[in-house]
């Protein structure tokens, strides 16, 4: 008999941390580059280092306008979702009716599709209708992949939730509603949390679909695509993608605190 | 208890209209779940599927050749576009990207999932999650950027081939054909690099649940049996793993198929399928090709999917 | 007297499937009722329309006189402990009893009052405080019954309430829960699939078998004179005799059921008796020792008191037994 935990062969382990060495250390040059004195040129070693940029991009008008947007985009979008996604979680969950499997599909379909299928449809059918792009095109778009995240979590809570739970509300005199605020929601909460900073993570990062569903409106992606095609103000981009990186990195680190003991809640997500 | 007067066996109804909008929902749960479904169906439905099929639709439409304009006539002239050398090009070039950074992500893949799933416990466990999860949750340009960063010919990579004195080794293999270019980031191997780094934590996760739902006793068993541990891993550990592997596949491959922006900023200039049609719906505004071409990805995945799914791969999704 | 559930030609179809057929039924006021069956045989859809989490497809339920149709389980005065206890995992145990209270808006001091009482009578007084995760399966269990209780309702539903626990709590929480039914004086209908708990603890039991009533009776009724081959056979472990071997015995074609405590087992030749066979299988069960015997192909079950020289596998034995010991049931079908 072998024991139960045996040690890992060394060609494994040097493949695994090779692996997540690949995974992080691109990342932690972005927060290295922040620092760099280098203007012009992606130079390898810095030639200094200095706080100057977080100065400096702290001033820049156009960082701060696309930074406002892209928070209001997210924040409706996550908005939306939510109660589209915890409703339509909550019916797929609760019962069995004809169509259920073809729901779970429609939900899934804006991310299993690559994006740029999602952003071209779109935009192809504002152009039939006419509408003009504003910020609520960008929603449009940005609401529809937030939905399965949203859903996501909340089908796999509602899995855990025993359906005898609800029918216990109902026998000790809860209506509908009166179930649904005192032990659905109760039950859902942090689950909904967790979805909620997910999709709001995924709408702020979003740059795919918002090529095409934006007009003349910047959000931070889409500033930061200008910038990676026609670089201009290199230490200032250094600085904006480390501070994307821990804005996006603190809802990961939350809805991993929140779900730990559960179900992956942030896996199995695509863009 | 004694506060409680002594009731009847049927309690009266209480909260007017709320109360009878419950008793309803009682009655006729279908109505509920229908209210419940509604909203999210409308959305999906008109805006999603809506503009999905007008894409689809405009796809059998075609551009005429003098006056530039589009004949809103249904014909399968601009499909029969897509089988021109050019376009035929595009989509070779696209799918065999897609293709070589499944395979590479895979084996990459492999070892970390396996690990997380076997041997990391306790707080290792935590680091291996956040290991997977940071890079998959970090934003996508800020992934190609820092690869921009690492590719850049005063950058990282360069600088370390020549303190180790292998600057040659870059030289020879960039001197290749096809694989080769100029500079690291504007060669195919460049392009393949940030399709591998961004794609990969994707196959990680499925891969990771695949194996983390193999019973221990089951390796156990099989060294019971008399299998030596390469045995283990390629007859039992593989095949389990396998569904886990496909479904990763289905994500990087359809991310690969659909991507546009890592091709035009680490890469040469040869078109993606992602860049075809963004360069035709956008300046040439030929939206009947552009369509076409994104019926491309659309098929090649329907067929990947069918395919998956009849290898069990959604079970590890 | 009304009754204080009655069900007349209850049925309740999914699609083909007919999970209860015409079922009537009608339960006392203050009593003690069991509803016993296989799984699938329809006493849980029993229960489950009785607290309106279903509907029936045709027939009539009413509680204490009142037609319950159209009626949600949340305006019925009747409460139920589930089979999973369904705790309210977000609450504490005192929250949990409370719930049905908060709900009709009673004040806090009087909730906290009542919720400490029941948990009291279910002995788990200052236990108020911890989550629900935190008991063993006996406490929640116990939590799950002051929950129902504290509203005193009119009637008390239990699935299966002691499925889930062991066999030493599951004899203890019998007699806890006959006592509290007593002190209550609440009409109480449980479900469950072990005969022996709805002997034990019920006055009435209703045997269910697919979708329909076998038997109604007192245990005793139950036990010694069932209706019909499946109560019999399901109720205790009774040998039932068919058509032809009752003929040979008694000279009617009916079908019978004879109970292993009913025979007597004697050494071969010490009875005149015509009925001889031979023991295939002995076990030993503490009190008393369980043959099989085998009688010219018709296999019997017999238990004899284990203190008794009882012969050894393989011998000859002669059996006898009371005529009216052998109970007749229906005829040939």
């Amino acid at each position: 008999m072998r024991s139960s935990e045996p040690r890992a062969p060394l060609g494994l382990a040097f493949a695994a941390t090779a692996g997540l060495l690949f995974m992080l250390l691109p990342l932690a040059l972005i927060f290295l580059y922040a620092f760099s004195t280098e203007e012009r040129t992606y130079q390898w070693p810095p030639p200094g280092l200095t706080l100057k940029w977080f100065a400096v991009t702290w001033g820049r008008v156009d960082v701060w306008q696309a930074l406002t947007l892209s928070v209001q985009v997210a924040s409706i979008s996550t908005l939306l979702a939510l109660i589209l996604g915890t409703l339509c979680a909550a019916a797929v969950s609760g019962t069995k009716f004809f169509g259920r499997e073809t729901i779970s599909l429609l939900v899934i379909l804006p991310i299993a599709l690559p994006g740029i299928i999602t952003g071209i449809s779109l935009r192809s059918a504002f152009n039939l209708m006419e509408i003009p792009f504003s910020f609520w095109t960008i929603i449009l778009g940005h609401a529809t992949f937030c939905i399965v995240v949203v859903y996501n979590n909340a089908v796999a809570r509602f899995r855990r939730l025993h359906g005898s739970m609800v029918e216990a509300a109902m026998d000790l005199g809860a209506n509908s509603f009166q179930t649904f605020r005192h032990v659905i929601l109760p039950n859902l909460g942090t689950a909904l949390l967790a979805g909620g900073m997910l999709a709001f993570a995924l709408s702020f990062d979003e740059v795919i679909v918002t090529t095409f569903t934006a007009g003349q409106q910047q959000t931070l992606p889409i500033w930061m695509l200008e910038e990676l095609v026609r670089p201009r103000q290199r230490p200032v981009t250094n600085v904006v993608a480390m501070v994307v990186v821990v804005v996006t990195f603190l809802p990961i680190l939350a809805a991993f605190y929140l779900s730990r003991g559960g179900e992956q809640t942030v896996s199995g997500m695509g863009k | 208890m004694t506060a409680l007067a002594e009731a009847g066996a049927i309690l009266p109804s209480r909260g007017g209209i709320v109360g009878a909008l419950s008793d309803l929902f009682w009655r006729r749960p279908k109505l509920l779940v229908f209210l419940m479904v509604l909203p999210a169906l409308l959305w999906l439905g008109i805006v999603y599927v809506g503009s999905l099929f007008a894409l689809l639709l405009q796809s059998f439409f075609y551009i005429d050749d003098f006056s530039g304009l589009i004949v809103h006539e249904f014909s399968l002239r601009t499909y029969a576009e897509l089988f021109r050398a050019q376009n035929l090009d595009i989509i070779i070039r696209t799918v065999s990207m897609a293709a070589v950074v499944t395979v590479a992500s895979a084996i990459v893949a492999f070892p970390v999932a396996y690990w997380a799933a076997r041997y990391a416990r306790g707080p290792w466990k935590a680091v291996f999650y956040l290991g997977i999860m940071l890079p998959l949750w970090a934003s996508y340009l800020v992934k190609v950027y820092a690869w921009k960063l690492i590719l850049a010919k005063e950058g990282i990579l360069n600088w370390l081939f020549e303190q180790l004195h292998i600057t040659f080794l870059l030289d020879w293999w960039l001197s290749l054909p096809l694989i080769g270019g100029n500079s690291l980031s504007i060669s195919y191997t460049g392009t393949f690099l940030v399709f591998l780094y961004v794609w990969m934590p994707y196959m990680i996760l499925p891969i990771q649940a695949a194996i983390e739902r193999v019973p221990t006793n089951l390796l156990d068993a099989s060294a019971d049996l008399g299998a030596t541990p390469r045995q283990t891993f390629w007859k039992v550990i593989f095949p389990l793993a396998l569904p886990g592997i496909i479904a990763g596949s289905i994500f990087t491959f359809s991310l690969t198929l659909g991507d546009y922006i890592i091709p035009q900023i680490v890469g040469n200039s040869q078109f993606f399928i992602g860049q075809a049609v963004y360069s035709h719906q956008g300046t040439a505004g030929n939206i009947p090709l552009a369509a076409a071409f994104t019926v491309v990805p659309i098929v090649i995945m329907v067929l990947y999917l069918w395919g998956a799914k009849r290898a069990g791969a959604f079970d590890a999704l | 007297m009304t009754s204080a559930v009655s069900l007349q030609k209850v049925s309740r179809h999914f699609g083909l499937v007919r999970a209860m057929d015409e079922v009537d039924l009608d339960v006392a006021p203050g009593e003690f009722f069991a509803m016993l069956g296989p799984s699938g045989s329809g006493k849980t859809t029993c229960l489950r329309l009785i607290a309106g989490f279903e509907q029936p497809t045709s027939g009539r339920i009413q509680i204490f006189g009142d037609a319950v149709e159209g009626i949600p389980p949340y305006r019925r005065n009747v409460n139920t402990v589930f089979q999973d206890y369904a705790l309210f995992p977000h609450m504490n145990v005192r929250d949990n009893v409370a719930f049905s209270l908060m709900l009709k808006k009673l004040p806090k001091v009087l909730r906290i009052k009542a919720a400490e009482e029941a948990l009291e009578l279910v002995r788990l007084g200052g236990y108020g405080d911890r989550r629900p995760g935190q008991l063993s399966g006996g406490q929640r269990q116990r939590v799950a019954l002051a929950r129902a209780i504290v509203n005193k309702p009119k009637v008390l539903l239990l699935d299966e309430p002691l499925g889930a626990l062991d066999l030493k709590l599951r004899e203890s929480m019998q007699e806890e829960l006959k006592a509290l039914q007593k002190t209550l004086g609440i009409t109480f209908i449980f479900v469950t699939h072990d005969q022996g708990e709805a002997l034990s603890m019920a006055d009435r039991v209703a045997v269910f078998n697919e979708g329909r009533v076998q038997q109604i009776g007192t245990p005793e009724e139950i036990y010694k004179r069932p209706q019909s081959r499946f109560v019999a056979d399901f109720v205790g472990s009774s040998n039932v005799l068919d058509p032809e071997f009752v003929y040979w015995i008694v000279g009617e074609k009916r079908w019978a059921s004879l109970r292993p405590e009913a025979i007597h087992v004697m050494a071969a030749g010490q009875s005149a008796s015509r009925m001889t066979g031979t023991i295939i299988s002995k076990s030993y069960l503490g009190p008393v020792i369980r043959l099989m015997i085998d009688l010219n192909g018709t296999k019997l079950h017999a238990s004899v008191p284990s203190n008794d020289a009882v012969p050894a596998e393989g011998e000859k034995v002669t059996l006898g037994f009371a005529k009216d010991a052998l109970h007749l049931m229906e005829a040939t079908s």
